[in-house]
């Protein structure tokens, strides 16, 4: 690519925005040459970190004998709590709970003890296990199902969204219906496990290399742990092998630990955890116990409804306070409810603290609302889908008064009508829909199932101060141009979307850019890449930087050849100005000499947006993105087990910057939204210990899972109500609650044993144990 | 007889060059090797238990006089293994000038890969599938896929590279397989018939020279960790961190590789896996394919042994409960001394088989269900493909003329602490006639057979409940009755 001649005769850039290249890092992906945190060259005498985990799931610790383990071959130290120089603590929320290393008391089977420092990794990991600790063990408390949410503690303040009478008008519906859903959580399950390798330099200063998706918050813990400035540190992330929102904050205790001993010792030290150990000692999704009453009148149409969303948060805070606010903002999904009342309760057990995962609560409020539209659909006899129409919000533009969110924000854009319009005939529901009920008739055994299922996501941190960004952009002296932002590359695509934009704006071919590590010595203060922000804060950012560059080239060129501003034109690999046309690059070199500026830090925060959670009223989010799914699947009723059939699936990526990257998005994210509703389970044990902790027993989808016929589309003709960048829309969580469909149509296949009369009220996640057991119950309670 | 050689050093070829390393610890994983002493960092390590793939690479080794390139996971496979191997690695694909091979280059211009952590054991196992079928049908490509886990694409742009790679360019004109004479010469060079040792005492790996030196050191040294595939040994050391030495390395002992057939009667190598045992069984034995196509992934099939699976153990071992249902006998050698018994005789107890100190399996006999007779085994698991058994039934039936069960025989896996006959569902059955009266009434006898567990794959209730509904599949599908019982990956007409 150093070769590059730019095309000065080109109608349009190569890469601009709305094309579709591959990710920048397919070529080194594909050949092995991406260099992941323990892929780089270890500096001379690295060091290898290994953790001991705790054995019970709750005790106070009455020794700790680590002889054994200092003694054991190779190893250099063992640090204790006590051997944390800052603050013990990584709580990403301000509540103080969560130490680097258990001081006195564990509080899940599996927290980190101790961290063991020896020449090589095996040696840490062989050491680890020769500690000799004794507990006095005290009761824990595993799982949510059966406590009281409204007396069991609670790790952090609730919230209630409210809005109209739903007491009162749950009270005089003419139907009413009430439930409780058990749903499952979810192991992230990214490739590259947790890892970070710290480098120790001068006076107090420290490099670290993490696979983080918050580089910024990674360096203030670690500052906060050695007791240090934050500007002595330094977190750099060139990619990541996934994250999903299980690098948000769980890179941190890595990261703190490989810093401190590094610190300590003088020496390069890389902590990297065993699959095995990751599963264990790291958070995923919660799982939700959901209670349900909703009133309802004899045509479907929802009148009020009243939740409660109860989650697994684990022993501490981390973020299951928003975790918990999502799931109520997404408790509607795409529909009205007249009266309602919905709260949240984040409650403490003695397991692994619980974090953000794709969709961060959303996807778990949405399975709530599904729930209660197939209570409906049962109740009142009805195709589900029906219902789901028929207590839509408002399309975009009418006049009604259907279109206030739970939270009290008005929903201006949606537009979930038509794609379930569009999306019904082009996966020909009507006739499958037939076809499937003939085939029931006629099928003993196998049963199929159809559903169609919508989504309505909101885009924007609900914590405020997180909707900002920044981007650092160079132009060398050759027109080359170096970009720099706060986002993180997980294998979303976000580097290669922000540098379309870069590109776009200084109109030169995609390869002119480059795209460089996300380092907080470059932009700081950034926001953790989440919440599918990525693209839409730091495209922004990365946008006002190269345009303060452009002005200033304008400038320059109006300047020098005196001609008025708007005569300086940016056409592709040139410029015209007035009646010439010179190259960008000889543009930027002759600006270069006349002494102007070509290096710019671009900054944006999202407009319009606001939330007073202890009111639970605001504009929550900046604008909504919609999708909607179609699935049918085959149900063996002797056993439970499934294949998906067929998924269709309409998606508003607004107008998207990168087709070919937001389609992966769309398709992964179903993919991986079906696998948390079907075959993923964390299952623990009596003892509190997570027994389902790496590939072997914990079953995300493979390609032979997959729909056997797959189509995804997105919306050609959508663009985001609001001015994001270039009209396009986050796409990183909304696609995955469109996995809901398989659930749904595992339900509806479910349903047919019982002829449809009964609502199958099927759990996730749905394996095929639960939906065998589904199917005898549905049996078992049509023949009475 | 000629006197044995001993070598002390072990000899492959990675990727072009050849290697010869005087220093192996018996229980070093090849990913290590490739990653920490080699700085081969395109080989991930996303589980280190066989099950996730980003650590595949080609072994390339002389079978029968052929060079066979399989797909392996590097993490459990052992380094003392690869004696007169050829492995490659994703960075020996990519031409000169980082010219990319037609498989990257479709994972490319399809968006097969987003993080990217996955991408270069996906290109290892496709490169693997191409070179043996290089327009594969969608479900050659989803089995070759099994032993690989992307957590981001949703496989879907992954397919679509799979298909488009023919476009791309011949195998014919792939470097390795152009080299194909060469390679096999080198690699013939490398087998002198020498015993390989490295190390010393308990720290010890051995490479027999043949069968006969290997039931020599396994009658000296009872003590050692007999390795053939490493799918379960592997994570011993990669997981629980046992000390397995000293360790003998059996998968490149050809003498215990051969299946045959002979009057009715498959007999099955030891050191026979699971790949290469398919192809004559799923003709012998039809419905032995769709089964050993469910165990692990590609990768864990090309390393796997049945004989492996068998002195294992386990009680959710896949290919027992068939076995015993076919009637098959299990030969157990000691020194020069055989002994065959019948394979359900083998499993005395949890952890507990009739293998006596210095024995070891060395083939097991399956007779082929005869004219007339049905035989069937269903898996059931959590996820399709590459789990472990939760419930694993066994079938075979001869009806006598009247139409009564004049013989069955029923085995099941994950349903006690050892592979498991049901006497008592058998007993239920035998002399009546084939019927859906006579096999509902057998099914309540499964309580008095079974009582299994709760764990992370089933609860019990789940485990009795379609335990028992697979005798009432078995009778649907043996009985004809027209519409399907089982839901299939086949994709509908």
């Amino acid at each position: 690519m150093t070769k590059h001649t730019p095309n000065l005769k080109a109608a349009r850039i190569v890469g601009g925005v709305h094309a579709s290249n591959p990710h920048d890092s397919a070529h080194k992906h594909v050949s092995g040459t991406a260099v992941y945190v323990d892929d780089i060259t270890e500096p001379a005498g690295t060091l290898h970190a290994g953790l001991g985990l705790a054995t019970v799931a709750h005790g106070k610790i009455k020794s700790i004998d680590l002889s054994a383990v200092k003694a054991a071959p190779g190893v250099v130290a063992v640090l204790t709590a006590k051997d944390v120089p800052g603050d013990n603590d990584i709580s990403p929320s301000g509540m103080h709970d969560d130490p680097i290393l258990a001081d006195g008391e564990v509080l899940f089977h599996g927290q980190p003890v101790f961290c063991v420092v020896a020449e090589t990794r095996d040696q840490a990991r062989r050491a680890a296990r020769l500690a000799k600790i004794e507990y006095r063990e005290l009761d824990a408390v595993i799982d949510i199902w059966n406590l009281d949410a409204e007396t069991h503690k609670q790790v952090t303040t609730p919230l209630v969204l409210d809005r109209g009478d739903a007491k009162a008008n749950l009270e005089k519906a003419p139907r009413r219906i009430k439930g409780r859903m058990r749903l499952g959580g979810q192991d992230h399950f990214y490739l590259e496990g947790q890892v970070s390798l710290a480098v120790p330099g001068e006076d107090d200063e420290v490099t670290v290399h993490c696979s983080t998706q918050g580089p910024s918050e990674t360096q203030h813990m670690i500052a906060h742990a050695l007791g240090v400035p934050s500007h002595a540190v330094t977190v750099e992330v060139r990619r990541m092998g996934g994250g999903f929102g299980g690098k948000e904050t769980q890179a941190n205790q890595c990261a703190v630990l490989a810093a401190i001993a590094a610190k300590k010792l003088k020496r390069a030290v890389k902590l990297r955890l065993d699959r095995d150990e990751d599963m264990t000692a790291t958070g995923k999704r919660h799982d939700f116990a959901i209670d349900y009453d909703v009133g309802f009148d004899d045509e479907g149409r929802i009148l009020a409804i009243d939740y409660t969303f109860a989650l697994r948060a684990g022993f501490s805070a981390d973020l299951s306070g928003p975790v918990g606010d999502r799931a109520l903002f997404h408790c509607d999904n795409a529909y009205f409810f007249p009266h309602v009342h919905a709260k949240s309760a984040p409650l403490f057990t003695n397991t692994v603290s619980n974090t953000a995962f794709r969709g961060f609560g959303g996807p778990q409020g949405m399975v709530g609302a599904e729930r209660v539209i197939d209570e409906i659909a049962f109740a009142v006899g009805k195709d589900p889908l029906e219902i789901r129409k028929f207590n839509f919000y408002d399309p975009m533009g009418a006049k009604g008064s259907r279109n206030v969110t739970p939270y009290h924000q008005t929903v201006e854009d949606c537009i979930i009508q038509r794609i379930v319009a569009e999306l019904e005939e082009s996966s020909d529901y009507a006739r499958r829909r037939r076809e499937i009920a003939a085939f029931n008739a006629n099928s003993r055994f196998v049963k199929r199932g159809l559903a169609l299922t919508p989504v309505k996501f909101g885009i924007s941190f609900t914590k405020t101060e997180s909707n900002q960004a920044g981007a650092l952009v160079h132009v060398y002296t050759d027109g080359s141009v170096h970009m720099n932002h706060g986002g993180t590359e997980m294998g979303q695509g976000l580097h290669m979307k922000v540098a379309q934009v870069v590109a776009e704006e200084f109109q030169i071919d995609i390869d002119r850019v480059k795209i460089t590590a996300t380092t907080t010595a470059k932009v700081p203060n950034t926001s953790p890449t989440a919440a599918s922000s990525g693209a839409d804060l730091n495209g922004m950012a990365a946008q006002d930087a190269a345009r303060q560059i452009k002005d200033r080239l304008i400038d320059f060129a109006a300047e020098t050849h005196q001609i008025p501003r708007d005569q300086v034109v940016f056409l592709p690999n040139r410029v015209r100005i007035g009646n010439q046309e010179i190259s960008f690059n000889e543009l930027v070199r002759q600006a270069y000499i006349a002494r102007v500026q070509l290096s710019a830090a671009g900054f944006y925060k999202t407009p319009k947006i606001h939330w007073d959670r202890a009111k639970g009223r605001g504009h929550a989010f900046y604008y909504f993105a919609y999708g909607a799914a179609c699935s049918e699947v085959s149900v063996d009723t002797l056993t439970g087990e499934y294949v998906v059939e067929r998924t269709d699936i309409l998606h508003d990526a607004g107008r998207s910057l990168n087709k070919a990257i937001d389609i992966g998005q769309v398709e992964g994210g179903f993919i991986q939204g079906m696998g948390w509703l079907t075959t993923e389970e964390l299952w623990w044990d009596g003892k509190g210990r997570l027994r389902t902790h790496a590939p072997s027993t914990y079953k995300i989808p493979l390609a032979s899972d997959r729909p056997k016929i797959f189509n995804v589309a997105l919306t050609d003709w959508s663009q985001a109500y609001e001015p994001t960048v270039h009209r396009s829309k986050a796409v990183g969580e909304p696609p995955l609650p469109l996995g809901l469909s398989v659930l749904h149509a595992l339900s509806d296949a479910v349903a047919s044993v019982a002829d449809h009369r009964i609502c199958p009220r099927l759990d996730a996640p749905a394996t095929p144990e639960r939906v065998l057991m589904a199917v005898e119950r549905l049996k078992a309670e049509a023949a009475k | 007889m000629a006197k044995l050689k001993i070598r002390s050093e072990l000899r492959f070829i990675l990727n072009g060059e050849d290697v010869a390393l005087k220093d192996v610890a018996p229980d070093e994983t090849l990913l290590d090797f490739l990653r920490l002493r080699r700085s081969l960092k395109g080989t991930k390590e996303g589980c280190a238990e066989g099950d996730c793939g980003a650590c595949t690479v080609l072994v390339g080794r002389l079978s029968a006089g052929r060079l066979v390139y399989e797909s392996v996971n590097a993490c459990i496979r052992f380094l003392g293994s690869l004696d007169g191997t050829h492995v490659v690695t994703v960075e020996h694909l990519a031409g000169e000038g980082g010219h990319l091979h037609p498989v990257q280059q479709a994972m490319v211009d399809f968006h097969g890969s987003q993080c990217g952590f996955c991408t270069p054991g996906f290109v290892m196992s496709l490169y693997g599938l191409w070179m043996k079928s290089p327009d594969p049908s969608n479900a050659e490509i989803e089995k070759a896929l099994q032993g690989n886990l992307c957590r981001c694409t949703g496989y879907e742009a992954i397919m679509r590279a799979a298909h488009a790679i023919s476009t791309y360019g011949k195998a014919s004109k792939d470097p390795l397989l152009a080299e194909r004479k060469a390679i096999m010469q080198r690699l013939t060079a490398l087998h002198d018939g020498a015993r390989v040792e490295i190390g010393d005492g308990k720290h010890r790996l051995i490479v027999p020279a043949d069968v006969d030196d290997f039931a020599k050191l396994r009658d000296a040294l009872p003590e050692a960790t007999v390795v053939a595939g490493s799918t379960d040994v592997g994570l011993w050391v990669t997981k629980h961190m046992r000390d397995i030495t000293p360790v003998i390395f059996i998968g490149g002992l050809e003498g215990l590789q051969s299946i045959t057939e002979d009057k009715g009667v498959v007999t099955i190598g030891a050191g026979v896996t699971y790949t290469e045992a398919l192809g004559l069984l799923s003709k012998r034995i039809p419905a032995l394919g769709p089964l050993i196509e469910r165990i692990g992934g590609q990768q864990v099939r090309n390393m796997g042994t049945i004989g492996g699976n068998i002195a294992n153990g386990s009680p959710i071992g896949d290919t027992p409960p068939p076995l015993i249902a076919l009637g098959a006998t299990l030969t157990l050698r000691k020194g020069s001394r055989r002994r065959t018994i019948p394979l359900e005789k083998f499993f005395i107890a949890y952890g507990k088989q009739d293998r006596r100190p210095g024995e070891f399996v060395e083939s097991v006999q399956v007779p082929m269900p005869a004219k007339g007779e049905k035989f069937a085994v269903y898996k059931i698991t959590k996820r399709r493909d590459e789990d472990i058994t939760a419930s694993l039934g066994a079938f075979k039936l001869a009806l006598a003329k009247d139409g009564t069960v004049k013989a069955i025989r029923i085995a099941y896996g994950g349903m006690a602490a050892t592979p498991k006959r049901a006497f008592a569902v058998e007993k239920a059955l035998i002399g009546k006639p084939w019927t859906e009266e006579t096999v509902l009434a057998a099914m309540e006898k499964y309580a008095e057979d079974f009582a299994p567990l709760t764990d992370m794959r089933a609860t019990a209730d789940y485990r009795a409940l379609a335990a028992r509904n697979l005798l009432l599949r078995f009778y649907v599908e043996t009985t004809g009755a027209g519409t399907p019982v089982q839901v299939t990956r086949e994709r509908a007409a």
